[in-house]
């Protein structure tokens, strides 16, 4: 799960994380009554939308004036703002976030993720603040600073070091950064995040370390336990159809071709869709149904899937072991009565019982219900019947 | 011969009496696992399924001689879990539990590895070895004996592979769910080389996944010590970028942990990569006939 701009600053001066001060705003008066508050002469304001590159998409502008942030305001909420996160459809933004204006001496890159080679948490700095780090990762690896740290003994001054004297910062600076660095760490481990991306991180003049950006993510298994994080959550970032998937234990993930999929488990999900695209067709999305595939979850799945005006078939990809086929089958039966599926369904059901499952189907006699008998002869017929369609 | 677990190993289940403890210890019982107990803090004393119930893992190896454990805990107890039975002289934790902070598991596997305890899984069906012994929640049947090692991070991938291994007329020594989590217990890199010094195992199947790096250091590991024959898949080829497909450990991010690139490393490894998983038995029955 991901969160905002202001709410990740939230959450860092909360542990001592300097941030520039800053108010949220969902409509130009309230921007107006933000920049009073914060007092000064110069503010920023913040399209608040979960996607990089905000900035160079027109979501991120300076203003001089109490008049100008009003302006400014009018102008950010309601965009539809596009960046090369937010896809070519963009990303409507609802909020803006006014933040007084900083005193920038220097920008630099901290990061904070899980490196599953170590198997822990690892630190990352560069002096190419601003810049993308997957750019500097591909073409100067050299610029870029990073130490695991072992969550067994935690940020430890040596840690703090590696990377402020890697930026080559001067002692004074270094001192700054380190305590910066170690609250940073402080924020990562005791909220459960995956993720914390600071760029830019910024220097100021008398030498002092600010989160100017702030990017966050969590560990959504752990959310159980990190209330104040779940109640973050902002649904309108997420596809709607995702959510109303997850609801039903469903995970679903709406890709661009026309041939539906429905599968149980994760890997045989990605391995159906591989399947899809090796016979010549394109998958249209990647949907999990999980372990138990029920009638209603059959169901929703179906009516899931064919809300994509886009899908002209769907290849049905359950692999049973606990699941015994004939209950999917009758499933399949039951849900094809709840919702009208108008499209031709290629069923594969291998594993426990699947003979059962197999006889149930046929015997059904329903015209758009295709047999297969295995993956790759349900991924052709799928795929067959995609481009029949067309 | 085999991996890890043969009919002699003794197991024990941590969350024994819960409901989802319960139905598979039946499971794998029916199958023939030699499951001595169980442990369910409070109910210690008590009899399920015809085995004794212990309050903790370490009573329940003394008494039984347990070595390995099937641990089906809730996922906030996970780590505890694990560590408890690292502490008790476990060699082998299977985590079955879905959903596992990650966190959790970055500080259970640390201290396991301090203990000398194996761990497989958070979020795998487990390890198999063929009509000898099942510790997890795979559908027991599928996998007839022979000769081919399987190593997955996929649940029915495994199942997937394994049923086609069987229909090309071959079968299964050991088959390893290694899950598809972050953070996971034994991967390829500590199978590999058990399935090498197998007499019986003759070719290894390896599924892999988008996201991380595992893939890559097996066929690192490959090229220098493998000598069997390996036949690989890699699920996301059509995956997008940034996007999480099911399993927490499956995204690309940044451009690495492709599917793309696992599979060139692997090909380079001299392994065979099967771009369509329906085509894995077929492979195998190649490598097989050689």
């Amino acid at each position: 799960m991901n969160i905002h701009e202001y709410q990740a600053k939230e959450l860092f001066r909360k542990y001592g994380v300097p941030t520039p001060r800053g108010h949220i705003a969902f409509t130009p008066d309230e921007a107006v009554r933000a920049a009073q508050e914060l007092g000064g002469s110069l503010w920023v304001v913040k399209a608040q939308i979960h996607a990089g590159g905000r900035g160079l998409g027109g979501g991120v502008k300076l203003a001089k004036s109490t008049a100008e942030v009003k302006e400014l305001a009018k102008e950010i909420i309601g965009m539809n703002l596009v960046t090369h996160q937010t896809g070519p459809e963009g990303k409507l933004v609802q909020k803006v976030y006014v933040e007084e204006g900083a005193d920038i001496q220097r920008e630099y890159y901290l990061g904070m993720v899980l490196d599953r080679a170590s198997e822990m948490p690892v630190m990352m700095a560069s002096t190419e603040g601003g810049m993308e780090i997957e750019e500097v990762a591909a073409h100067h690896p050299e610029k870029i600073v990073k130490i695991a740290i072992d969550p067994l003994i935690g940020f430890q001054g040596f840690h703090g070091r590696v990377l402020a004297f890697g930026l080559g910062l001067e002692k004074d600076e270094a001192i700054n950064f380190i305590k910066f660095a170690s609250a940073l760490y402080t924020v990562y481990m005791e909220n459960d995040a995956e993720m914390i991306e600071i760029n830019p991180l910024i220097m100021t003049g008398k030498g002092e370390f600010l989160a100017l950006d702030a990017k966050m993510g969590f560990d959504n298994n752990a959310l159980y336990r990190q209330s104040k994080i779940a109640e973050m959550r902002d649904l309108s970032e997420e596809e709607p159809t995702e959510i109303e998937a997850g609801k039903y234990g469903l995970s679903y993930i709406k890709l661009d071709g026309n041939v539906g999929c429905m599968v149980n488990g994760a890997g045989l999900a990605m391995g159906t869709m591989d399947t899809i695209n090796y016979e010549g067709g394109q998958p249209a999305n990647f949907l999990d149904v999980g372990g138990t595939a029920n009638a209603e979850t059959v169901a929703k799945g179906f009516e899931i899937i064919l809300a994509d005006p886009n899908v002209k078939a769907i290849f049905v990809n359950i692999f049973g072991g606990i699941v015994r086929c004939d209950r999917v089958a009758n499933g399949i039966l039951e849900a094809a009565k709840i919702t009208k599926v108008d499209v031709p369904v290629i069923v594969r059901l291998d594993g426990t019982n699947a003979k059962e499952a197999k006889e149930i189907l046929d015997n059904a006699g329903i015209s758009n219900i295709i047999a297969a008998t295995d993956l790759a002869d349900g991924a052709k017929k799928a795929v067959a019947a995609a481009k029949g369609a067309n | 011969m085999s991996i890890l677990v043969n009919k002699d190993t003794k197991v024990i289940v941590q969350g024994f009496t819960g409901k989802e403890g319960t139905f598979h210890a039946e499971q794998c019982l029916a199958y023939g696992t030699k499951i001595v107990g169980g442990v369910t803090p409070g109910k210690g004393g008590q009899q399920h399924l015809g085995k004794p119930v212990y309050n903790t893992v370490k009573e329940a190896v003394a008494d039984t001689g347990a070595t390995v454990s099937m641990i089906f805990v809730p996922p906030a107890f996970v780590a505890d879990a694990v560590m408890e039975a690292a502490e008790s002289g476990i060699t082998l934790a299977v985590i079955i539990t879905e959903g596992a902070p990650v966190k959790d598991m970055m500080y259970a596997k640390a201290y396991a590895q301090k203990r000398g305890t194996m761990t497989i899984g958070p979020n795998c069906p487990g390890i198999i070895t063929a009509e000898e012994c099942k510790i997890g929640i795979m559908p027991g049947f599928i996998f007839k004996k022979g000769n081919v090692g399987l190593i997955s991070k996929s649940g029915t991938l495994t199942y997937e592979s394994a049923n086609q291994v069987v229909k090309e007329g071959f079968g299964i020594t050991t088959a390893v769910g290694i899950g598809g989590d972050p953070i996971i217990g034994l991967s390829y890199k500590q199978l590999l080389p058990m399935f090498e010094n197998d007499p019986e195992t003759k070719a290894i199947v390896m599924i892999g996944e988008i996201g991380g790096t595992l893939e890559i250091e097996a066929a690192e590991y490959i090229k220098e010590h493998v000598t069997k024959p390996v036949v690989a898949f890699i699920a996301g080829q059509t995956a997008p970028k940034g996007k999480r497909m099911g399993h927490a450990g499956a995204i690309i991010s940044g451009g690495s942990g492709t599917a793309q690139e696992k599979m060139e490393a692997l090909q380079a490894a001299g392994v065979k990569v099967v771009v369509s998983p329906a085509d894995i038995g077929k492979a195998v029955a190649e490598v097989m006939k050689k």
